[in-house]
């Protein structure tokens, strides 16, 4: 058993501060866990989410030594706790109560995405390899560290002309759905504002789920955007022989 | 809504504890020194070639660069265009170079500057779009690097195999991964489509392209490298510095 001084955010809407708080901890324990012992002994007050502790329902998200992460899934053996553990919340959402945030912008911004949408009279067999790419993205627990790393709303707060990660990893569950027909190339072009990311790859870094973000959902949408706005000579051939989505079919499922 | 976040307005630069900023500080000096030396070599005009082996940076198609001599300017510049523009828009190459060079951001959870951001939707980084064509020019560039790889077994004297040689097959598979591991390749074999089901010989090729694909920043940075040697090596024995190895 040692001794490990962590620096936890106390604070609100208002604004806060780090405080110190110095626990006895015990081999095998995660960030979480020193949370609670700081609740239990220190601090009853101190505010923070969690559910299942397993890192599977995306609750306690937060930030340890400035890498955020899951505080359930962050082993202490992992850190260097010679030093101070500095605690906080996700930088990108504003702070409700100390490590709770308020994540609700990523449910607002998913509005913007069209729902499924299947043809009228579809046959719902499914072949596995139609399907792989697409149970990749439902991995995602929504924890929304991706979105709280992404630099373009974490930097340059960009939550109005950009939907984040997380929701091009939606998107890409629908596009490539083998049964929808949907187009949502202009959303993902305009008011979803694929072509603010640059790829810089931090929201696959900091995935619990290992969702391969940028090579299989962002650069594939990417390139879908390509294919519609950006390269006459593809653009040129699908008028000539027709578009795989099929907007009559789409508009008769919206219907 | 309030989405403002109320931390994210501190003077922070980060709490990383790691060594965040060794990264793109060596992509940014290797990629920078393979610049000025591109560039020298380019303006050179001499020294690209020693006996079967022929520089990658003047290998142009149809004819060659000795052939050119006639030209007001370097023959490279007829093809060094095309591997700049592809690397250029490559997807793994954007991330390094707005990590080392634009700091957008310099690492993850790194602070980066204040300023206005418009991503790649504004030019001059809304054309990483054309990446697509650069691949298309870039497959035809590298059918003459095979053949120039191909020339480097036939010395004077008859069938062999150099060092040279050696090198060159090493730069022409390196590149040719990196080539077929690129994503615009991935998407326009087989990533397009929606059923897989329906098309099994392009979803095989997805398939395949997707496990390179996994490692195209390690081709990106082997091609890289084998391309700077070939052309040193190459320069080299034209100097008289170095003496070729022969195997056989």
């Amino acid at each position: 058993m040692s001794t490990v001084t962590f620096k936890v955010f106390r604070g609100d809407q208002n604004g806060g501060e780090l405080q110190d708080y110095t626990v006895e901890v015990q081999e095998g324990m995660v960030v979480l866990d020193v949370i609670h012992k700081i609740q239990a002994e220190q601090a009853p007050d101190l505010a923070v989410r969690w559910n299942c502790k397993a890192g599977k329902c995306g609750s306690c998200g937060a930030e340890v030594n400035g890498k955020p992460t899951l505080m359930c899934m962050t082993r202490l053996d992992t850190i260097d706790t010679s030093k101070p553990v500095t605690v906080r919340p996700m930088k990108t959402f504003p702070v409700i109560r100390d490590l709770a945030t308020d994540v609700k912008w990523n449910y607002e911004a998913n509005k913007k995405i069209k729902p499924f949408a299947p043809a009228p009279n579809t046959n719902w067999v499914m072949f596995q390899e139609d399907v792989d790419r697409v149970q990749e993205f439902r991995k995602c627990i929504e924890c929304f560290l991706c979105q709280n790393t992404c630099h373009v709303l974490r930097e340059h707060g960009e939550k109005t002309g950009f939907i984040g990660p997380r929701l091009l990893v939606r998107t890409a569950s629908l596009e490539m759905h083998p049964l929808d027909v949907e187009n949502r190339l202009d959303m993902l072009k305009n008011e979803g504002g694929i072509g603010y990311c640059n790829i810089t790859k931090c929201c696959t870094e900091v995935c619990p789920e290992h969702i391969h973000i940028t090579d299989n959902a962002i650069i594939p949408l990417k390139e879908r955007v390509v294919d519609e706005y950006y390269d006459p000579v593809l653009r040129f051939f699908r008028r000539l022989f027709g578009s795989k989505k099929r907007p009559e079919l789409s508009q008769a499922a919206d219907d | 809504m309030s989405t403002k976040p109320v931390i994210g307005t501190d003077k922070r630069l980060t709490e990383r504890q790691d060594l965040w900023w060794l990264e793109p500080l060596l992509v940014a000096v290797v990629l920078t020194s393979f610049v000025i030396y591109t560039i020298w070599a380019v303006l050179q005009r001499s020294d690209f070639h020693f006996g079967p082996y022929t520089s990658p940076f003047y290998s142009i198609p149809f004819t060659s660069a000795e052939k050119l001599e006639w030209l007001p300017f370097s023959p490279a510049f007829l093809v060094i265009w095309i591997p700049i523009g592809f690397r250029a828009t490559c997807y793994y190459f954007r991330r390094n170079m707005y990590r080392a060079f634009f700091w957008d951001p310099p690492a993850c959870w790194v602070a980066e500057p204040k300023r206005s951001y418009s991503g790649e939707r504004k030019f001059p980084f809304v054309l990483n779009n054309l990446h697509r064509y650069f691949w298309y020019l870039a497959v035809f560039a590298l059918f003459f690097h095979i053949y120039e790889a191909g020339k480097a077994f036939f010395f004077e004297d008859g069938f062999g195999m150099g060092l040279g040689t050696l090198i060159m097959l090493l730069d022409v598979t390196f590149l040719s991964l990196y080539i077929f591991s690129c994503h615009s390749w991935r998407h326009l074999a087989g990533g397009c489509l929606n059923c897989f089901s329906k098309h099994k010989g392009r979803y095989t090729l997805w398939q395949r392209i997707s496990q390179l694909n996994e490692q195209h920043g390690l081709w990106f940075w082997l091609s890289l490298m084998t391309v700077w040697v070939t052309d040193i090596y190459i320069r080299l024995l034209s100097k008289g510095i170095l003496t070729d190895v022969r195997f056989f």
